[in-house]
């Protein structure tokens, strides 16, 4: 069986080095036996929902991220039917905005998003910018999630709408809840970058154990070696913790 | 000159003797600094001491290098006044121009991306050079855009008598050319050295124009390339000064037939890389407006050697090793194709500081392609603050875990690499900016290669 990984827009939403994402969950499947299809949709394709076991929405451009918006828009109905049926959906700083019902810049102009979660974001004035550390609950265990974030929209979540963590270290989504990022089930939305999945592993095995079992496979995944993700992990931590306190 | 601007550079020069006395480095800004506190607008007469006048180079990758290439041919028939390239920001210009000594006939300076409107809005140069400009891991939110759009506004209102030295492989800085009358555009022409596909995350993918998709016929290094809007609107011009036939021959060197409006010849740089073709184009077609023929500029060339950790070559106990700056994903990846021929059973140091002049942000080590870019390779080693987060990338490359090492350390993983080289063998190192300065300094200690301000002026 075939994990198929479909990342939105590649060539406009990877700013922050996004394809990284795409390698580590890439590999980590290689690594255990399961063949990868890499399905990226491009901007004026159609996603098909009937054909992602994992959906990942990156960073782009200011310049770029209106044109990403209103691509994003038209395929909505197909990523909430591909969300209503078990997909997981990992969002990323721009990819993360988009995800709600708009982002309103310096001049109070607002661009709609695809309105997939109950958020909104509000340009501020400076970038938040560093090292960041969170701390995340999910799959009844805690853990560290460490990375970079740059941005200056401030997310604010709708009433219902669980963060996907606490800050540590660092500012998350406006520098003052101590939030950090989204989650409505199986879709995700962070700020933190870095790309993220190569420093936290265990995200990047909870959304291929998720892309396993929309397939019909077995979410049970076999451990592997991660001694140099869990160093670069620690270090990273540490920056966080030193900088940003 | 006015008693004002003779007073801001006794006083600049004084600054600048005490800065050197106190050993506070090379005092490249803080001189500026002062002159322009004295003569806020004296840029205009001091450059207008150069009675030849001011070549501006400016890039985002490749600056340095073409500044140094130019200063280097124009140096046989002029005294040359350079910036070194740490001084490319408005005061460090200042201090080069009101230290310069009074022989001094022409300027060729290096000039940070930002800072070239106030720039050339001052001096009055003869001729701007404009290699291209790439999102770097410093400015990763549509800053490269606004850049560009203050180079239009900047090209805009030039004078007639300025000429432009375009890359035309670059669509943002082809297109720059557009209105202007005094325009040399070179670039490289050779389908057998283009890459196989365009990298995803390179930039500049939509016209300028009309914002649709370039179509690429040829690409060359990220979004350099032969390219054409679909839409008809915009192809890259007609090169003036071209590169045909080119020989890439690993580090060694690179050899190509250049094509000029006043003959054709041949180039032999010791220099490898497309990046270097791009980069002795652009000082071949700025010599050839500052009066030099075409051909005794590609002859003066083939005697220029790297300056500071592009392509420096050294030898340590009998090893030959070769100091690479990387400083962005397409920077890297034309190092690492570079190296790539010669890498079999060489020792490798990457290493990849986060401190401000690097990028606090190691993101950008995913847009490197390090995948398959080792063949054969004996060690590498990870290093510098952020060694963890290489060895993780080389990791998810599918770099054999035997064959590496990941140390903090820059000079001791320097050391053990050079040790673990075979008596008559290889290390290359890449290392960013301030990595390879801390290397740079030791190495200088040690008697094997210059300081880096001599070096690189
Ligand atoms: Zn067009």
């Amino acid at each position: 069986m075939t994990i198929r990984i479909v990342a939105l827009y590649p060539e406009l939403l990877s700013i922050y080095a996004d394809r990284g994402n795409v390698r580590v969950l890439a590999q980590r499947a290689r690594w255990r036996g399961l063949d990868v299809a890499l399905a990226p949709v491009r901007l004026g394709e159609a996603l098909d929902p009937a054909t992602a076991d994992v959906i990942l929405i990156g960073g782009g451009q200011d310049r770029d991220q209106a044109l990403v918006a209103e691509a994003l828009i038209s395929q909505a109905p197909a990523l909430r039917s591909a969300i209503a049926d078990g997909v997981p959906v990992l969002a990323v700083c721009g990819g993360y905005q988009l995800l709600g019902h708009r982002y309103v810049d310096q001049s109070g102009a607002a661009t709609p998003g695809a309105g997939l979660v109950d958020l909104e974001t509000i340009a501020g004035s400076d970038r938040l910018i560093g090292n960041v550390l969170v701390r995340v609950e999910l799959g009844g265990a805690e853990h560290d999630l460490v990375g970079f974030e740059n941005h200056a929209g401030r997310t604010l979540l709708g009433a219902g709408v669980q963060p996907f963590g606490r800050v540590e270290a660092g500012a998350g989504n406006d520098g003052v809840s101590g939030l950090e990022g989204c989650r409505v089930e199986r879709v995700i939305g962070t700020y933190v970058h870095g790309p993220l999945l190569p420093k936290n592993p265990w995200l990047a095995d909870q959304l291929l154990a998720w892309a396993c079992e929309h397939n019909g496979l077995s979410p049970d995944l076999q451990a592997l070696d991660d001694t140099l993700e869990l160093a670069a992990a620690a270090a990273a931590a540490e920056l966080a913790r030193v900088e940003r306190r | 000159m006015s008693a004002r601007i003779a007073a801001a550079i006794r006083l600049a020069r004084a600054t600048g003797a005490l800065s050197r006395l106190t050993g506070r480095g090379g005092g490249t800004t803080l001189p500026g600094h002062v002159f322009l506190r004295v003569a806020p607008n004296g840029l205009r007469p001091l450059a207008a001491r150069l009675t030849d006048g001011v070549a501006l180079v400016s890039a985002t990758n490749g600056k340095t290098t073409t500044a140094a290439m130019l200063a280097s041919v124009l140096g046989a028939d002029h005294a040359v006044c350079r910036n070194s390239s740490g001084a490319n920001l408005v005061t460090g210009i200042a201090t080069t121009l009101a230290s310069m000594p009074a022989a001094a006939s022409i300027g060729v300076l290096e000039v940070d991306e930002a800072a070239l409107p106030r720039i050339a809005g001052a001096v009055a140069p003869r001729l701007i050079a404009l290699g291209n400009l790439y999102r770097d891991q410093l400015d990763r939110h549509g800053e490269l855009e606004m850049v560009a759009s203050r180079w239009r506004e900047l090209v805009a209102r030039l004078p007639a008598e300025t000429t432009l030295v375009l890359c035309a492989d670059d669509p943002v800085i082809d297109d720059l050319g557009r209105k202007h009358g005094a325009v040399l555009r070179y670039g490289i022409d050779d389908p057998a050295v283009a890459l196989p596909h365009r990298d995803e995350s390179a930039d500049s993918t939509h016209c300028v124009r009309c914002g649709q998709p370039y179509v690429y016929a040829q690409v060359y290094l990220g979004h350099l390339g032969a390219y054409r809007c679909p839409s008809g609107d915009h192809q890259r011009g007609a090169l003036d000064v071209a590169a045909r036939d080119v020989r890439l021959d690993g580090v060694r060197g690179t050899t190509f037939r250049l094509e000029a409006p006043d003959g054709t010849c041949t180039v032999s740089l010791r220099l490898p890389g497309l990046y270097n073709v791009e980069n002795a184009l652009a000082a071949i077609a700025s010599a050839y407006v500052l009066g030099v023929p075409t051909a005794v500029a590609a002859e003066r060339l083939s005697a220029f050697a790297a300056a500071f950790g592009r392509f420096e070559r050294i030898a340590v106990d009998g090893r030959e090793v070769v100091l690479l700056l990387f400083k962005n994903p397409t920077g890297a990846n034309e190092a690492l194709r570079a190296i790539r021929p010669d890498v079999a059973s060489a020792q490798v140091v990457l290493a990849l500081n986060d401190r401000i002049a690097d990028g606090r942000d190691v993101s950008w080590i995913w847009d490197i392609d390090f995948e398959e870019a080792f063949p054969g390779v004996a060690g590498i080693t990870c290093t510098g603050s952020r060694a963890a987060d290489l060895a993780v990338r080389l990791r998810y490359a599918d770099v054999e875990p035997s064959v590496l090492t990941t140390g903090a350390n820059v000079v001791s993983a320097f050391d053990c690499a050079v040790e673990a080289a075979p008596a008559d063998g290889r290390v290359y190192v890449l290392a960013t900016y301030t990595a390879m300065l801390d290397l740079h300094r030791v190495l200088s200690d040690r008697g094997l290669t210059r300081p880096f301000w001599d070096a690189a002026s």
